[in-house]
């Protein structure tokens, strides 16, 4: 008897409707989402033990004693290590378990993810109860970490062979979760903790214990609602397209270990990364920049940002935060809408309008503050946003079209390496020259700039890694001899586990 | 086209419509309920 979670158990029927894959998938990256949205904890956890006020620690106290001490507050900036290690595990651990995701199949990752996920969110209410940092750099960002990357790569494979009609589309489905999770949980998240606060509690920890028992229940719904097609499935009228039709989409197999080796891996590799440092770097400077650009111009008012009455401030940031929510939305659509129209464009051709738009619209995103047009303003970060989040949700359909769909879930673990470093290209770039402008003088309003044209020179890179990209050498690709073997060793497998 | 005697018998009844359509509001009210939420702040960028 194959064990509940084993990749032979979950071959599905006759009958079986592809269309509940989706919707598992959902689940999962809804979930793990969140990880956008956990800068909701850091004002509650700066004050855990003042509730009030910040209690801060003595200012003799060594960088390793802060680390375990129970009787002052974290600063933000401390907290703010779990969301860096978030994205670090997310590349690294899908990098190192794509391949077993693949031998082992969606559900068993599916779960694990839950584990790690839900557990993650465990181990850090025992340590805003213990007062313990490290336990919630370790749970959430560790450990959770590696429930995001998991939970991330686990549904991919499974819908492009579900999908092999409209792969772009199926990936975009799952990926739209991933960058709308925070849109459910961070609301969620200040309702729980506004529920549990007490006059002795910030409600921090009771609302972890909950949020990881809702998310551990809605991983594992989703992760025992995939299901794999049977071997050479195909969708019901669907017969595949003759290969010689279009040479950028391969029939064959290419392993994992031979795939990264190729120039086409190392091409895609970029495009991810020069994609998402661009689109990081702009996500996390939008908001002020709008604010700084157009300081009391927002409320009609004429003057920069410095020169405004405190309660004005607060009406241009909340005007800041309406552009940041307005921009998460465009995020999300874009990753459905790109992804679908990638399916009738081509890939490559997607990815060259990213590149091309994406150059235009930063490089006019000055000249739009320059002549004080916010609708124009808002407009262009919008398509950019789009197109941000189309990059991530269009590659695993890229990558299945160059090296196959045997081993694309663990491919596009390894491709998510990039996403890591991006995370640390994109905002030390756009800090460090923002930085650097204002300490030569150059006014707030007009820091930004130069960073924008930084930011379509690295559209630049990826326009010409993406078109750099062509079919796979003949040498990579797995023979009839190989994929035989590989099936055995699969089949024998199943054996032993029945 | 499709291949008889394979594709056909993998054609969704009407039942699994129907879960069909229970999971993608299970998946689907949580995101709405997000997205309004979200809308709700969007908009005052507009006001």
């Amino acid at each position: 008897m194959a064990g509940l979670l084993a990749k032979e158990r979950i071959i599905a029927g006759p009958g079986f409707n592809r269309w509940l894959v989706p919707p598992a998938a959902l689940a999962i990256h809804l979930s793990i989402g969140m990880a956008y949205g956990f800068s909701v904890f850091w004002l509650p956890l700066s004050r855990a033990i003042g509730i009030t006020q910040p209690v801060a620690c003595p200012a003799d106290l060594g960088l390793f004693a802060r680390i375990f001490a129970t009787t002052c507050d974290w600063k933000i900036s401390t907290l703010g290590w779990m969301y860096t290690l978030f994205f670090v595990f997310l590349g690294s651990s899908a990098a190192a378990f794509g391949r077993w995701l693949e031998r082992e199949g969606p559900r068993k990752a599916g779960v694990v993810a839950a584990f790690c996920w839900g557990g993650g969110f465990l181990i850090s209410a025992l340590g805003v109860h213990l007062h313990q940092i490290w336990m919630l750099w370790l749970g959430s960002g560790v450990i959770g970490g590696c429930g995001l990357g998991l939970g991330y790569i686990s549904p991919v494979s499974t819908l492009i062979k579900w999908f092999p009609d409209r792969r772009g589309m199926a990936t975009g489905m799952a990926i739209m979760g991933f960058g709308g999770g925070a849109m459910i949980g961070s609301p969620l998240a200040n309702l729980l903790m506004n529920h549990f606060k007490t006059p002795s509690s910030v409600g921090v920890l009771e609302t972890f214990v909950a949020m990881g028992a809702i998310y551990f229940v809605a991983m594992l719904c989703g992760a025992f609602g995939y299901r794999l097609p049977p071997p050479d499935w195909k969708p019901a009228g669907w017969t595949p397209p003759a290969s010689q039709a279009n040479a950028m989409i391969t029939d064959r197999q290419v392993p994992v270990s031979r795939a990264w080796r190729t120039p086409q891996f190392w091409l895609l590799w970029t495009v991810l990364c020069m994609n998402v440092s661009a689109g990081i770097g702009v996500i996390g400077m939008a908001s002020p920049m709008l604010q700084e650009v157009f300081g009391g111009r927002l409320i009609g008012i004429a003057g920069a940002l410095k020169d405004l009455a405190e309660d004005q401030r607060v009406q241009v940031a909340t005007i800041g935060a309406g552009f940041a929510a307005l921009l998460s939305l465009f995020n999300i659509a874009g990753r459905i809408f790109w992804a679908s129209l990638s399916d009738y464009l081509g890939r490559k051709r997607t990815y060259l309008v990213f590149f091309s738009l994406g150059m235009v619209l930063y490089s006019l995103a000055p000249f739009a503050g320059k002549i004080g047009s916010v609708p124009l303003f808002v407009a262009i970060f919008c398509v950019i946003l789009t197109m941000y989040g189309g990059g991530f949700a269009t590659v695993p359909a890229y990558l299945a079209d160059m090296f196959g769909t045997l081993h694309v879930g663990a491919i596009h673990g390894r491709l998510l390496t990039a996403w890591s470093m991006a995370g640390i290209l994109g905002p030390v770039l756009v800090n460090y020259i923002r930085e650097f402008q204002i300490a030569r003088g150059v006014p707030n309003a007009q820091a930004y700039n130069t960073t924008m044209y930084i930011l379509a020179g690295l559209l630049v890179i990826g326009f010409f890694a993406n078109l750099a990209v062509k079919p796979v050498a003949e040498r990579y690709y797995m023979t009839d001899a190989e994929l035989a073997a590989e099936r055995q060793l699969a089949h024998e497998a199943a054996a032993r586990k029945g | 086209m499709s291949t008889p005697g394979i594709n056909d018998e993998w054609r969704p009844s009407f039942a699994s419509w129907v879960l069909v359509a229970v999971a993608w509001t299970l998946v689907g009210i949580p995101l709405a309920w997000g997205i309004y939420r979200t809308l709700q702040t969007a908009v005052k960028l507009f006001r």
